[in-house]
């Protein structure tokens, strides 16, 4: 029995088609993986169903509810029965589990402490939920505090419950516990929608599983008629409609100079030690699931998280990099993966903004002339075609693709001789996102540049890398040259071998 | 996000809370200062009386701690909270001087006048803040300008009071045979302390007060009416404002200009000692009541030995502070969490 | 080429917006009362001959401009801190206090009977040294220990004066030398008062600081983006701190203007609540109180405002004390209008009475 149907679900966003024509099915009791890779829709479908966002079109039916069902806030969905239960967990860490279970729920202006924390204790107890009613939220550890977010859902009557990534800051024993409760809720009959980007957790839960890709459905399959690999390749796969297969975007460069960047047992806080190098002219990539360790890997060459050992060459001299600055000093660029948070200054100008980083490696004291600065500016500004109206717009105002053109200008004119572009097309149009790629390949062939490029999307990879390295679960575990450079090996190198 | 294996000590009993381990602090500080007074300056330190005149003294300031403690909690500030004290205590000598309405009416309007004057100023606060998102420092401080402005409009001078049945009600004490004499404004200002310890523990608006400190987002998805709780917190901030003022001119029966100069800081001050934290979310109004008591204690100290000067009082309590905003970001950071600038003073963009 | 220089102007002077508009609108007010009052004595300027047998300006606005020199300088400062730390200093008034302590100890130490232009330039060095270790201590209680700013200066506001008394104890020492005046009032043969040069002259240093080094743009990307910058090789806590040095530097100026103006030192009342006005004069300015992007030219114009505020208060024969009253109306009023609640209704009631839709910002072409 179906609890929650949506049908041709569509929304879009300024440039960007997010969600178009998706169906999603949710059964009674079923646990139902929500799968994808960035940018594939995932989230907005969520938040169209929660009333985050508003659907463009498309009908959604509730069990329970008749006809249609209008859901303009979380609010309205968690009266018919949807609660989302987040990764940063949406509790006040300062509360007590009990109240953290009952506030904004009650209509009383008392709080009758003793009965929440009695309701409290059975409903833990009942769930099998390690933690005490009177305890403080921010004292219990991040699976108890998510499984304290499911239990309140689970109290306000929930028939359907979305996880949005809940295991991604837990470990092994964590996510068991948190698997138990789920299997819990569902032999109770609540539908769970799972979203998650560890494939092996989803085929130790999932019944089934609805895969997005680019804003479009691609399937839904039971989780047995599924293999893993068939799994990645529908998720990552060829995009038939993709223009860039049209288009030729120049020749992968084959002979390669001199090592130029070389890091022995190099490990920071998020990211245990890996080898690596990359040489003159050589395009790479580290490519492999969200959360496999990728962004974490260039994070550490770049000096962005703390280091916490390893030894570094940067063209056979010894260097120490343990700042972004020393790794500007280096030659080293790196276009970090979350734009808005670590990319660009909002409100200073495209000027600004592009001439940034090369205004550091200036030094402090060397500040840029207008002149000069306008010159850069106005010279990235048509190379890249950035469209703006003007130098003195501020970035923020600018469109995504045209705000990462910006960033990428910025470091291109610190010509740097190595540079790190991680997710350089995420949330990008198809246009831009060509001409990027194009960039790449002509800046390793023309100006002798080693590229680390990252993508989501594997065709992109394999159009512009010349080396690829695995990633799962924080470990490099194969890196593919050549013959071996194509969709099939590489998804099985993801996926691991495993079914 | 590090917070990793659940440290549970056996059976019921729950780790300290930052409120409390910050709370305790500030009562341990408080006894050993008042035991040291006792043990080398002696006199009136051995006196019970001095305990009530601690109190007695400070009543509005008890109150005012406790205004600023439930605006902290909520992530803001108010820093108006002097000048409505002194406006209120003006506005109540000049009414109760000129009025001409004797006996019992007039002491009761007179309090209701206080209280009107703190619940405008708060209604007026809470709305610029909470419903149109301007800066609660900008705004209090205009609120502070403001009161103190129209203070001197009402007069410049002393107003000294009069008022019969004023004075009567002012008398009042609770004599408490061989301990000491507790005043009318001591006793509200308990009665206020314990009421605003209800309120945040007991009722659901402090209990969103506090959720809305702690994770403005959260509170929200958790279905509390943010706008609401915070507008509230401001207008009972008001309210208690207004109220100081009349128990002022209970204690010091005259209304000048100068009166609550500088109170905000020492009631923010008492606040923190107290263990409300800066980032909203912690905080306790019985920890704000032995931070008042620690100021005043350390003023006493000053007063009683030979030091004359009142500076050294002032670089006492400084430097309280400053060990005492320390030490918050000492606890803070040893559980994982990074000192952070409140959601308020972040408002500017997404 | 003329679009791009037009874009420009139009960015720069957005900010000026507000604080224009309010400049003008008290001009005009005074304009209009002096019509109607018939005595324009509020914009006169005229030449006396001081004690000294000196030819000085005088006049109202020529004593506006004059008075708003402390609180111009220190504006400036504060605009700094509050552009990188999102937070003000509330203690410029107590540190303050200090600086001129020191200032007048130094100078007290060398003889106050003969004051030497060697001696005020040691005294003014040693209160800019202890200023700053004072503001530094604030400074790195903002940015390495993440304290709120307004609380971390808590500490120096609530017992700085205290420690300025300590420094020059109970004396209030007169200083009657002519170099004296020459600093605080009018040099002999300038007619102009001194302050106004030093407001210039801090101004163009600070000028001068942003056209030699990358301050301003460091500055900025701190302020709007802390993560972004440190990924951009700018070190976050260096800024902040600067920003607090500088601050150190308008702090000791301003104090020494006021010193000097006034022939003596107090403790208590030495730029006494000038922390407040400093805000105001920053929020005036039409910078934001988050941080970000600022406009010292903004924050000098908000003090002028604020000091024409006050004389033309004053010359309504408000009393002196009442201002504040009239001054918390004119913030609330600029608060309200600045305010994103504000801005987006009225946009909304624009958009209805020309029915236009939301004209899409240039940029967002594709």
């Amino acid at each position: 029995m179906e609890v929650l149907t949506m049908r041709g679900i569509s929304k879009s966003f300024p440039g960007t088609k997010a969600l178009d024509n998706v169906d999603f099915t949710l059964r009674k009791g079923e646990i139902h993986a929500l799968m994808g890779e960035n940018g594939a829709g995932k989230s907005t479908l969520i938040k169209v169903l929660t009333g985050v966002y508003p659907k463009d079109s498309g009908k959604i039916f509730v069990d329970g509810v008749e006809g249609e069902a209008h859901i303009h806030s979380p609010q309205d969905a968690q009266n018919i029965g949807i609660s989302t239960v987040y990764q940063e967990i949406n509790l006040c860490p300062n509360l007590t589990v009990a109240e953290n279970m009952f506030i904004g729920r009650t209509r009383g202006s008392r709080v009758h402490w003793k009965e929440n924390e009695r309701k409290t204790n059975e409903i833990l107890t009942n769930l099998g939920i390690p933690a005490q009613a009177n305890q403080e939220l921010s004292h219990c550890s991040l699976a108890v505090q998510q499984m304290v977010a499911i239990a309140r859902a689970v109290d306000m009557n929930c028939k359907v419950l979305i996880l949005d990534e809940p295991t991604s800051s837990l470990d092994d024993k964590e996510v068991q516990m948190l698997f138990g409760l789920m299997r819990d809720l569902q032999a109770r009959g609540v539908g769970i929608i799972f979203v998650t980007h560890f494939l092996e957790q989803v085929y130790e839960v999932s019944d089934r599983i609805t895969v997005l890709r680019n804003g479009e459905l691609v399937g839904e399959y039971p989780v047995s008629e599924l293999p893993q690999v068939e799994l990645v390749a529908r998720m990552m796969g060829k995009n038939l409609n993709d223009l860039a297969d049209l288009e030729e975007i120049g020749q992968k460069k084959e002979n390669v100079g001199n090592i130029v960047y070389e890091a022995e047992n190099l490990s920071s806080s998020e990211c245990k030690p890996f080898n690596f190098q990359i040489r003159e002219g050589e395009v790479n990539g580290f490519t492999g699931l969200l959360g496999s360790g990728r962004s974490e890997s260039v994070r550490a060459i770049f000096g962005a998280d703390r280091v916490t050992g390893g030894k570094v060459k940067v063209k056979g001299k010894s260097v120490h990099i343990s700042k972004p600055h020393e790794a500007m000093k280096a030659g080293i660029g790196y276009l970090s993966e979350d734009r808005k948070r670590d990319g660009i200054i909002a409100d200073l100008s495209v000027r600004e903004n592009i001439i940034l980083a090369m205004q550091v490696m200036k030094g402090f004291f060397h500040p840029m002339g207008r002149r000069e600065m306008e010159k850069f500016a106005d010279e990235y500004i048509r190379t890249l075609k950035i469209k703006t109206a003007g130098q003195e717009t501020p970035v923020g105002s600018l469109s995504g693709g045209n705000q990462q053109k910006v960033i990428l200008a910025r470091w291109l004119l610190t010509h740097p001789d190595y540079l790190i572009l991680d997710e350089p097309t995420r949330g990008i149009d198809v246009g831009t996102k060509l001409e990027i790629q194009k960039l790449v390949l002509k800046l390793a062939a023309e100006e002798n540049m080693s590229i680390t490029f990252i993508s989501s999307e594997i065709e992109e990879m394999l159009r512009t890398c010349s080396r690829l390295i695995v990633m799962r679960d924080r470990n490099i575990v194969g890196e593919l040259t050549g013959d071996d450079l194509n969709q099939a090996s590489v998804m099985q190198t993801i996926a691991g071998g495993g079914r | 996000m590090t917070v990793k294996a659940t440290s549970r000590n056996s059976g019921n009993r729950q780790p300290m809370t930052d409120t409390k381990l910050l709370m305790l602090i500030a009562i341990g500080i408080f006894v050993v200062m008042y035991g040291a007074a006792m043990l080398f300056i002696g006199k009136r330190f051995l006196n019970t009386q001095e305990i009530f005149n601690l109190l007695n003294n400070n009543a509005y300031l008890i109150i005012l701690g406790c205004s600023l403690t439930i605006v902290m909690i909520g992530g803001g500030i108010d820093i108006s909270v002097g000048g409505v004290v002194c406006l209120s205590a003006m506005s109540c000598a000049k009414f109760l001087q000129t009025s001409g309405m004797e006996g019992v009416p007039g002491v009761i309007v007179s309090l209701l006048l206080a209280l009107g004057i703190g619940l405008l100023f708060g209604l007026e606060q809470g709305f610029l803040v909470s419903y149109l998102g301007i800066q609660p420092f900008i705004v209090t401080l205009a609120g502070m300008f403001l009161s103190r402005g129209v203070t001197t409009m009402i007069s410049s001078e002393n107003v000294p009071i009069k008022h019969e049945a004023f004075l009567e009600m002012k008398k009042t004490a609770l004599q408490i045979p061989s301990v000491g004499k507790l005043e009318l404004g001591a006793i509200i200002a308990l009665l206020i302390l314990l009421l605003m310890y209800l309120l945040l523990r007991h009722h659901r608006l402090g209990r969103s007060i506090y959720a809305l400190g702690g994770n403005q987002q959260s509170a929200l998805m958790l279905g509390i009416n943010v706008k609401r709780s915070r507008f509230l917190s401001y207008v009972i901030s008001g309210v208690l404002s207004g109220l100081a003022g009349y128990i002022f001119i209970m204690h010091a029966s005259s209304g000048k200009t100068s009166i609550g100069l500088r109170s905000e800081m020492d009631a923010i001050a008492s606040a923190i000692i107290g263990g409300t934290l800066l980032t909203g979310g912690v905080g306790n109004v019985f920890g704000a009541f032995f931070g008042v008591m620690i100021l005043s204690t350390i003023q006493e100290i000053m007063a009683a030995s030979k030091v004359q000067e009142s500076y050294w009082q002032e670089i006492a309590s400084g430097s309280m502070l400053a060990l005492f905003i320390l030490m918050q970001s000492v606890v803070l950071s040893r559980r994982g969490k990074k000192m952070s600038l409140p959601a308020w003073i972040k408002f500017k963009k997404e | 080429m003329m679009q791009k220089v037009n874009s420009r102007n139009r960015q720069g002077l957005s900010q000026l917006v507000i604080p224009l508009a309010a400049l003008g609108i008290l001009i005009l007010f005074n304009l209009i009362r002096g019509i109607i009052i018939g005595d324009l004595g509020f914009f006169s300027i005229g030449t006396r001959v001081n004690n000294d047998g000196n030819l000085v300006l005088t006049g109202n606005i020529i004593s506006i401009i004059d008075d708003a020199s402390a609180l111009a300088i220190i504006a400036m400062g504060m605009t700094l801190v509050t552009a990188a730390c999102g937070g003000q200093d509330i203690s410029v008034g107590a540190v303050g206090a200090i600086s001129g302590a020191v200032y007048v100890r130094v100078l007290a130490a060398f003889g106050l009977d003969h004051i030497t232009f060697p001696g005020v330039l040691a005294a003014f060095a040693a209160a800019c040294l202890v200023t700053i270790i004072f503001t530094l201590f604030n400074g790195t209680l903002v940015s390495v220990f993440k304290i709120q700013p307004m609380i971390a200066t808590l500490i120096l506001f609530s017992c700085g004066r205290s420690i300025a008394y300590m420094i020059t104890g109970s004396a209030t020492p007169q200083l009657n030398a002519p170099l004296i005046n020459s600093i605080g009032k009018t040099i002999p043969g300038i007619p102009i008062p001194t302050p106004i040069f030093l407001v210039i002259i801090m101004g163009l240093i600070l000028t001068l600081i942003f056209k030699v080094t990358n301050l301003r743009l460091y500055t900025q990307t701190v302020g709007i983006n802390q993560g972004a910058a440190r990924l951009n090789g700018i070190n976050p806590t260096l800024i902040k701190l600067l920003s607090f040095v500088i601050l150190g530097i308008c702090v000791t100026m301003a104090a020494m203007i006021q010193v000097c103006r006034l022939n003596q030192l107090s403790h208590k009342t030495l730029l006494d609540a000038i922390e407040m006005d400093a805000i105001l004069a920053v929020a005036i300015g039409g910078n934001s109180l988050g941080g970000g992007k600022f406009r010292l030219s903004g924050s000098i114009l908000g003090s002028y405002i604020i000091l024409m505020l006050t004389n033309t208060l004053n010359d309504m024969s408000v009393k002196p004390d009442s201002i504040k009253a009239y001054k918390a109306i004119v913030i609330i009023i600029i608060v309200i209008a600045g305010s994103p609640g504000f801005k987006s209704k009225i946009s909304n009631l624009w958009e209805k009475i020309h029915g236009i839709e939301k004209k899409t910002v240039s940029g967002e072409v594709h």
